[in-house]
């Protein structure tokens, strides 16, 4: 077995097939709270894509010392760890950033995809794989909330990352960066993608026959 | 011979979703044509792009997921119709296309389509529209535009017959608000011809008015006020009765309309809107499938259970 094509498929795995946010439906608490701003949506998902890669690799390394009924804290803790160095890295680095996700970057130590990709995944495979597998649910998780944050800071302010696209004329849209307006444009998305899925489904069962 | 099997009902009656909408859409007119009588042109082609988009949005939309077209059975042009009477008169035509799309597509065919939206459409619309430009959609004229300029009495001391000549400009809708609740007295007319039709029953407009002028007494404010000011009659006429959003028993149906009087002066009150109908109709829309389950009328021969 060519392991090359092997990682590819775990890394694309987490982008495409098994999106966290639109296909495993997880995080969604991060994905309404900070996707009001394109710039937002990509920190946060770069934050996370850290904390997962960082993660996986260690949890994988430790997986046949830890014993299954501690697991979930010892998990936890290495979490905190990768966490609380993204912390002060943005703290550090990107102050703009870190201000406006707020406590939402603390609260990455509670984000189901880290401790969902760590119980399924981590624990069970080599050290390779889930770094790839951190790496790619990572970006699927980046993608999907630029894509969200992207539209409803478009519709909402009539900005995209901050520049102004429809001119002074435009009247924004105040309900796409309210709640509401994250789950209209969460669900409307998902709608469609699942539309998409369900085609390409068709296409390959048809193929196969 | 021909003969046809089918399954019950056998008897049917001409009644069709079609004769229910056109009927709804007569009794729209003398609130509609008042509106446009009150308001001036401006609100006349609200109500034009309104129904338009809404006709519109559902023909392209049941062409795009390759469903039935049903533009003909009216439902849309009711939607659009409904919610353009529900905007202010000074909005703008983009925001009537938005919000009529908005119903028509996203709370109406995205769950189903006809009889399976858990929202009034319009009213969502509207919610809509509320959070997205406040400022447009509270943006509320006298209605000065045929009449000239002392059109409204600004009888702000309440003598006697100050209070008497504000009941009446409150009644004939001289008064601001949006294009279609202002004319009590066209509402009413919409309302009896809905009654003289058997399209709605009584009980859930009378009940709801009935509910805000005795809770708006028990608060101290003056009971007819409460019921001619506002949305409450175009509200309680027009959208509480919608038939897909609102119980479908008696019992079921009284319990709504109260929950919505309630709610409607406790936002009046102490919330931080000035009017609340158009949350506690679409509040209560979402308990409908709580009370409908709650109500629902025994089976034959069900025994009941003993806990």
């Amino acid at each position: 077995m060519n392991s090359k094509t092997k990682m590819s498929s775990v890394f694309l795995n987490g982008v495409l097939t098994e999106n966290p946010t639109f296909r495993l439906v997880l995080g969604m608490c991060p994905t309404m709270a900070v996707t009001t701003a394109a710039i937002n949506g990509i920190g946060m998902g770069l934050a996370a894509t850290f904390v997962l890669i960082g993660s996986n690799t260690v949890i994988s390394i430790l997986r046949k010392f830890v014993p299954d009924e501690v697991r979930i804290p010892a998990f936890v803790l290495i979490i905190c760890t990768f966490v609380t160095m993204v912390q002060m890295l943005l703290q550090a680095f990107v102050p703009s950033l870190y201000e406006s996700l707020g406590m939402f970057i603390p609260l990455i130590v509670v984000n189901c995809i880290i401790l969902a990709r760590a119980e399924a995944f981590a624990s069970k495979n080599g050290v390779l794989a889930s770094a790839v597998d951190g790496a790619g649910m990572g970006i699927g998780f980046t993608l999907a909330l630029t894509l969200i944050a992207g539209i409803r800071e478009l519709i909402g302010a009539g900005t995209i990352f901050g520049a102004s696209v429809f001119g002074g004329g435009y009247e924004p849209m105040l309900v796409m960066i309210l709640p509401t307006g994250g789950f209209l444009t969460l669900g409307i998305l998902m709608g469609i993608i699942n539309a998409l899925a369900q085609r390409t489904e068709k296409k390959r069962i048809k193929k196969e026959a | 011979m021909n003969l046809t099997i089918s399954t019950a009902p056998h008897i049917r009656c001409k009644d069709s979703v079609k004769m229910i909408m056109r009927d709804v859409l007569i009794a729209l007119l003398p609130t509609t044509a008042a509106g446009i009588y009150l308001f001036g042109l401006n609100s006349a082609l609200i109500v034009a792009v309104s129904v338009a988009s809404a006709v519109l949005a559902e023909f392209v939309w049941q062409k795009l997921a390759k469903r039935p077209v049903r533009v003909k059975d009216l439902s849309a042009a009711v939607t659009g119709l409904i919610f353009a009477l529900n905007l202010p008169p000074t909005a703008p035509w983009w925001m009537a296309m938005i919000g009529s799309a908005f119903a028509i597509i996203v709370v109406k065919q995205l769950f189903g389509g006809i009889g399976d939206n858990f929202l009034n459409p319009a009213l969502a619309a509207r919610a809509l529209l509320l959070a997205s430009w406040p400022a447009r959609m509270t943006q509320f004229v006298l209605p000065t535009y045929f009449s000239g300029a002392d059109a409204v009495s600004s009888a702000t001391v309440l003598s006697e017959s100050g209070l008497q000549a504000r009941y009446l400009d409150m009644f004939l809708g001289r008064i601001p608000g949006t294009i279609g609740e202002v004319c009590k007295v066209a509402i009413l007319i919409g309302f009896a011809y809905l009654l003289i039709r058997r399209v709605i029953s009584w009980q859930v407009p009378v009940i709801i008015l009935a509910v805000v002028a005795l809770l708006s007494w028990i608060f101290g404010s003056d009971p007819l006020t409460a019921i001619l000011s506002g949305g409450v009659m175009f509200g309680a006429v027009f959208m509480a009765t919608d038939y897909t959003t609102s119980p479908m028993t008696a019992k079921g149906q009284i319990i709504f309309a109260v929950g919505i009087g309630v709610i409607i002066v406790l936002i009046r009150k102490f919330g931080s809107y000035p009017e609340g109908v158009t949350y506690a109709i679409l509040f209560m829309n979402i308990v409908t499938p709580l009370i409908d389950k709650y109500v629902a009328p025994r089976l034959y021969g069900e025994v009941k259970k003993h806990a």
